[in-house]
């Protein structure tokens, strides 16, 4: 062990901490060798900005002088509705409900103009949505309906909690059939017409630290431009997929629940997103600090583009309908970064919905947190489900 | 010297049914790309041209257009592209025909060369973020 994360929060109070992104350290290591970089540097941040639809906000409203319980009742922003089955004033609205009366994807494909997101993305920025609520009214709650402007500062809290997200590793979509189709993978045109990829690759995450082990449940990170933490595994993490040899999944694997103070996120980092002839999404910069113990956490963050395989897609078949006995073939970040890749003897154009430029915005924000002063790290208070259990 | 000329034309109901293009292109040698055309008989039609040829021709052309009675304005507003609004995550990439979006591998950043762009409007429904934006003259 080269150091422990009390010693470098110790030379981040005292301003000595040595930072890196996880785009700079290859660099670094590289002309240094591993072993030495590892001696040298004490973090290394990473960072990505995707749509991610796993996203929600939990609000707490301010009771009005004669108190309404929405539990049970009903509850809207922005006619977008929301969940209300908590207590009398918490609520939580979701990236991907759509307003009453939404014309969805009729006609095909529907542009999805609004949604939760939209909702959540209003509030970041400081605007005020609609409130609407009804309510069955009781001796102690005795309001029937709620209705007024509201921001964030008229909440008591509000957070934003992700059930998943910074996917290790994910699926690089494409289009078999001869006609056009609307996913969550963007538009895919017929016949190989396009191939997209979600993935900040070798800037992501937990591709950083494909075992998981400085990261994990009360890590710090930032998110959305506040700080946030790791809550929790992310739903569907799936730890045991296949493996390259230097531990990278070669599928979609492990996800992280993130949490964090909306009052202090940005609208920069926090976007809706909305994908035609889908539905609404989120757009969240997330960034995650990894703290060089030793020459072991070292080696994975040298990760680069061409070490990371992603599995190509069909979902025009075999996604939807569960089809086929797996992906068509597997391409490198590396070669997705090109602009093209080749499939079944074509040429195939590639694109990102994930934005590299912003990852790396965010890594060398979340740097200069920690060089600053500003951001210090935690000791994981427990692991996440590594590769010994899980759904393989 | 070749030059092209972005034009909206637009057709009263008694020119709909005008082989236009046609006479563009055989009486005067114009190169005529059709970008956009809404044309229904008996009613005003809209038809958004690239026109390409020597200078002399495409000004015979013009006033051959003029003298059919069709408006021929040149195409003010184009394609926007809200800066503000994009993340540069590149979805538009691989659906711009014409290399008008472009991504700077070392920034990673997209830009949007206006003269490459005819308009298709293909960027428009894949952008995530709603950032591209094809206006025509005098729509807000």
């Amino acid at each position: 062990m080269l150091r422990s994360i009390d010693e470098i929060n110790r030379k981040i109070r005292e301003g000595r901490v040595v930072v890196c992104t996880a785009e700079e350290i290859i660099h670094l290591a590289r002309e240094k060798g591993a072993a030495k970089a590892a001696r040298e540097v004490d973090v290394v941040t990473t960072g990505t900005f995707s749509p991610m639809c796993s996203s929600g906000a939990f609000l707490n409203l301010r009771q009005p002088k004669e108190k309404i319980k929405l539990g049970g009742g009903t509850v809207s922003l922005d006619g977008v509705p929301a969940y209300s089955g908590f207590a009398a004033a918490d609520i939580c609205i979701g990236a991907t409900a759509l307003p009453e009366g939404s014309a969805k994807n009729s006609p095909h494909p529907g542009s999805f103009p609004r949604g939760g997101a939209h909702v959540i993305e209003a509030l970041v920025a400081g605007r005020k949505v609609k409130l609407r609520g009804t309510a069955h009214g009781t001796d102690c709650y005795p309001g029937t309906r709620r209705e007024e402007e509201i921001g964030l500062c008229d909440m008591n809290e509000a957070f934003l909690f992700n059930p998943r997200n910074c996917y290790q590793n994910y699926n690089v979509g494409v289009n078999l059939s001869d006609k056009t189709i609307y996913t969550y993978m963007g538009v895919l045109r017929p016949h190989l017409g396009n191939a997209n990829y979600c993935s900040a690759g070798q800037l992501s995450p937990l591709l950083n630290d494909p075992y998981y082990r400085t990261i994990g449940i009360g890590t710090r990170i930032f998110l959305g431009g506040g700080v946030g933490y790791v809550a929790w595994n992310g739903t569907q993490h799936s730890p045991g997929q296949p493996r390259t040899e230097r531990g990278i999944p070669r599928r979609a694997s492990g996800t992280l629940a993130l949490v964090g103070d909306m009052k202090q996120m940005t609208p920069h980092w926090v976007r809706a997103v909305s994908f035609t002839g889908y539905g609404t999404s989120l757009a969240l910069g997330i960034g995650v600090p990894i703290p060089i113990l030793d020459e072991a956490v070292m080696q994975h963050v040298c990760v680069t583009d061409a070490d990371i395989p992603a599995p190509v897609v069909d979902y025009s078949r075999h996604y939807p309908f569960s089809e086929g006995s797996g992906p068509l073939a597997e391409v490198t970040y590396a070669q997705l970064k090109s602009g093209a890749i080749e499939l079944q003897g074509k040429t195939v154009p590639t694109g990102s919905l994930s934005s590299y430029a912003k990852a790396r915005e965010i890594a060398e924000i979340l740097k200069k947190w920690i060089g600053q002063g500003t951001f210090q790290l935690t000791e994981k208070a427990a692991s996440l489900p590594g590769t010994e259990g899980g759904d393989a | 010297m070749m030059a092209t000329r972005k034009l909206i034309l637009r057709f009263p109901p008694e020119l709909v049914e005008e082989p236009v293009t046609y006479h563009l292109v055989k009486d005067f040698g114009l190169m005529v790309n059709i970008l956009r055309a809404s044309i229904s008989p008996g009613k005003q039609g809209r038809l958004v041209v690239a026109v390409t040829g020597e200078e002399p021709d495409l000004q015979k052309g013009l006033g051959y257009l003029k003298r059919m009675g069709l408006e021929a304005e040149p195409m003010a507003e184009e394609i926007l592209r809200h800066e503000a609004l994009c993340t540069s995550c590149t979805a538009c990439i691989p659906a711009c025909p014409t290399g008008a979006l472009e991504v700077d591998r070392t920034t990673w950043l997209v830009s949007l060369d206006k003269e490459k762009c005819v308009l298709c409007g293909s960027c428009v429904p894949v952008c995530p973020y709603r950032a591209m934006e094809i206006r025509y003259n005098g729509s807000a």
